[in-house]
């Protein structure tokens, strides 16, 4: 081989699109293509010459109900939230108590970006959780520390979504995988226990679990024992989450290859060892998108506990736009807090899009 | 070489199947089979596909279950008692076709994983033998890569180191050569041979006669779930006694 000269390594071609081209290329390949681009960008910019002059330019930022009333029908009225930021955020929590919720929403946020890091991901990560959610639950009830106590019928807003999100996400998820295992057992009491609950949580909607969970649940109670109704809510979609990701786990585990767990067992590790260490890393990794749509999807439909009569963001909102002079503002409202819950969501899917790049390195050379 | 063989293989049985029998659903892949290897035997099992033959060497490490008669393992039958079960596949090193390594783990961490959990060897000592062992497949430079930048010759000796580091007593080899690019096969087998000099107890399944007639001291062929005949290598090849034995060995011989 070594009287055979090597060919020389010839650099792959530089990328000759530019933007024209690209244009031809994407929008105007051919008569069928060219139209559709017309007729789309024509509805594009139809719409937004519709919400540009009433969203920005003839839209009411601050002030009263009076000027907004004076602008409607040409403006939108953006000075509803300036002027009910603070029951929308903090619901009927006392007024002069509203710091409180908002430290603990704060505090919330702290956790997401400071669990996001990559290099917090250590045993302290646990502490650091402890110390935060016990003082979000001091913040929240009080009685200690010359706070007042403040039962969780108060407790609203924006905290109450993060609240039920947070712990609904971080509970749903163990349980889900146990779940997931247990529904692939060799024992038959587990598997049918965990095909049961998985099959009948599922096939209900989250609406009726919760009423369950508010309305029919106290009744088995023996008279006299009593939940927290936000407790009883939180269970209900903790339930609910994790009978819907303990299917999406279940998709991770039996794409795993075989040998992966032969391999595993021929080296002598336990069931446990094995799960914890070969299995599930694999197995949770593959499941990443559908597991955060999950995530997502349980972001969201904490609004549905409005049907228990709790005030979440959404419904805090829907609330103060009932009031006699803000009626009437409904689009403005729930654009308001869609924008919101996309700022969550958004967050939530790019930073998962990033945690698959990283934990899928291992695959590339 | 052959007769520090015969010396060693002149042992205590290591493994014994009595009238083993299995079925899957209603197909008898295993019939009867009794078979016996002595402590630092060599055993090739050959057969066409369908056999049994891996079927039989994953029930001696319970990756398979058998329905019916003994299986005895280093002292120990094989039950339905977990720590039994434990107790062999810590002795018992298994090399598979598709390596099976662990791809969200570095090679130095899939050799050192079973150690540090199973055998309980402190982190230091596991990383010690596992640079050992890879050393012996000579591949020592590739330990902080990811099992998927290898190539399957390379991957294939990490997956025997791996077995190694758990000082086992036995090895099963299912077909590992099978799956490789031709011109791996080699140094795969090269590092099987080596094993062998070193006098330990190999079941190894493969079709690769060359390896058989190196090392083996006994060659079984298989066929249809029965152990149809078992002899050592130059009286297995050269004057084979079953016409089953005859025909397959002129299928995989002759071309």
């Amino acid at each position: 081989m070594a009287g055979i000269p090597a060919t020389a390594d010839l650099r792959p071609p530089v990328s000759q699109i530019k933007a024209l081209d690209w244009l031809r290329a994407n929008l105007f390949s051919s008569w069928a293509n060219t139209a559709l681009t017309l007729v789309v960008g024509y509805v594009i910019v139809r719409t937004l010459m519709g919400f540009i002059p009433w969203g920005v330019f003839n839209a009411v930022w601050t002030g009263s109900a009076d000027e907004c009333k004076a602008a409607k029908g040409v403006g939108a009225c953006w000075a509803f939230f300036p002027a009910n930021w603070r029951f929308i955020l903090f619901a009927t929590f006392p007024y002069e108590e509203h710091w409180r919720p908002a430290l603990a929403s704060v505090t919330f946020v702290f956790l997401y970006v400071f669990s996001a890091i990559r290099a917090n991901w250590n045993a302290r990560l646990v502490y650091v959780w402890a110390g935060g959610l016990a003082l979000i639950g001091v913040l929240m009830f009080g009685g200690v520390f010359g706070l007042s106590f403040v039962a969780t019928e108060r407790w609203g807003g924006l905290v109450l979504t993060l609240i039920l999100a947070t712990f609904g996400i971080a509970l749903a998820f163990p349980l889900a995988i146990l779940l997931a295992l247990g529904r692939r057992s060799h024992m038959p009491a587990v598997k049918t226990l965990c095909v049961a609950f998985i099959e009948l949580i599922r096939g209900v909607p989250l609406i009726s679990v919760l009423f369950m969970a508010s309305v029919m649940f106290p009744l088995f109670l023996p008279e006299g024992v009593t939940f927290d109704k936000l407790l009883r809510a939180q269970v209900g979609i903790i339930f609910f989450a994790s009978a819907y990701l303990a299917e999406v786990v279940r998709g991770g585990l039996q794409a795993l290859p075989k040998g992966q767990y032969e391999a595993a067992d021929a080296l002598g590790l336990s069931y446990w060892q094995a799960m914890r260490m070969i299995v599930l890393p694999q197995a949770l990794r593959m499941v990443i998108p559908p597991m955060v749509n999950t995530f997502i999807g349980l972001f969201k439909d904490t609004s549905l506990v409005l049907i228990i009569g709790l005030l979440d963001v959404l419904n805090a909102a829907k609330t103060a736009a009932a009031q006699p002079e803000w009626r009437g503002y409904g689009p403005e409202v729930y654009f308001g807090i869609s924008l919101m819950y996309f700022v969550f969501c958004f967050a939530m899917s790019k930073y998962s899009q990033q945690v698959e790049v990283e934990f899928n390195r291992h695959k590339h050379r | 070489m052959s007769a520090t063989a015969a010396a060693q293989a002149s042992g205590e049985p290591m493994i014994k199947l009595t009238k083993l029998n299995k079925w899957y659903g209603d197909f008898h892949v295993l019939k009867n089979i009794d078979f016996e290897v002595r402590k630092g035997e060599k055993i090739v099992v050959c057969g066409p596909s369908g056999s049994g033959k891996s079927t039989m060497i994953r029930c001696i490490n319970r990756l398979e279950e058998h329905q019916q008669g003994t299986l005895v393992v280093d002292g120990i039958e094989l039950t339905n008692d977990l720590k039994n079960i434990e107790a062999i596949r810590r002795e018992v090193g298994m090399v598979f076709q598709h390596f099976n390594l662990f791809p969200h783990l570095t090679v130095l961490e899939n050799l050192t994983l079973a150690p540090i959990w199973v055998r309980k060897v402190p982190k230091a000592e596991a990383e010690e033998t596992a640079m050992f062992y890879l050393k012996r497949v000579r591949i020592p430079e590739q330990a902080h890569k990811y099992p998927g930048q290898l190539s399957g010759g390379q991957q294939q000796r990490v997956a025997i180191a791996r077995s190694l580091c758990m000082k086992p007593k036995i090895m099963l080899f299912d077909e590992p050569t099978s799956a490789l690019d031709p011109e791996m096969v080699k140094e795969v087998l090269d590092t099987m041979v080596e094993l062998a000099r070193e006098g330990m107890t190999m079941i190894c399944v493969t079709h690769e006669m060359g390896f058989a007639k190196a090392v083996a001291d006994r060659v079984v062929f298989m066929d249809k779930g029965e152990i149809v005949e078992s002899n050592v290598p130059h009286a297995f090849f050269d004057n084979p006694q079953n016409e089953r034995t005859k025909l397959f060995l002129s299928q995989i011989l002759n071309h």
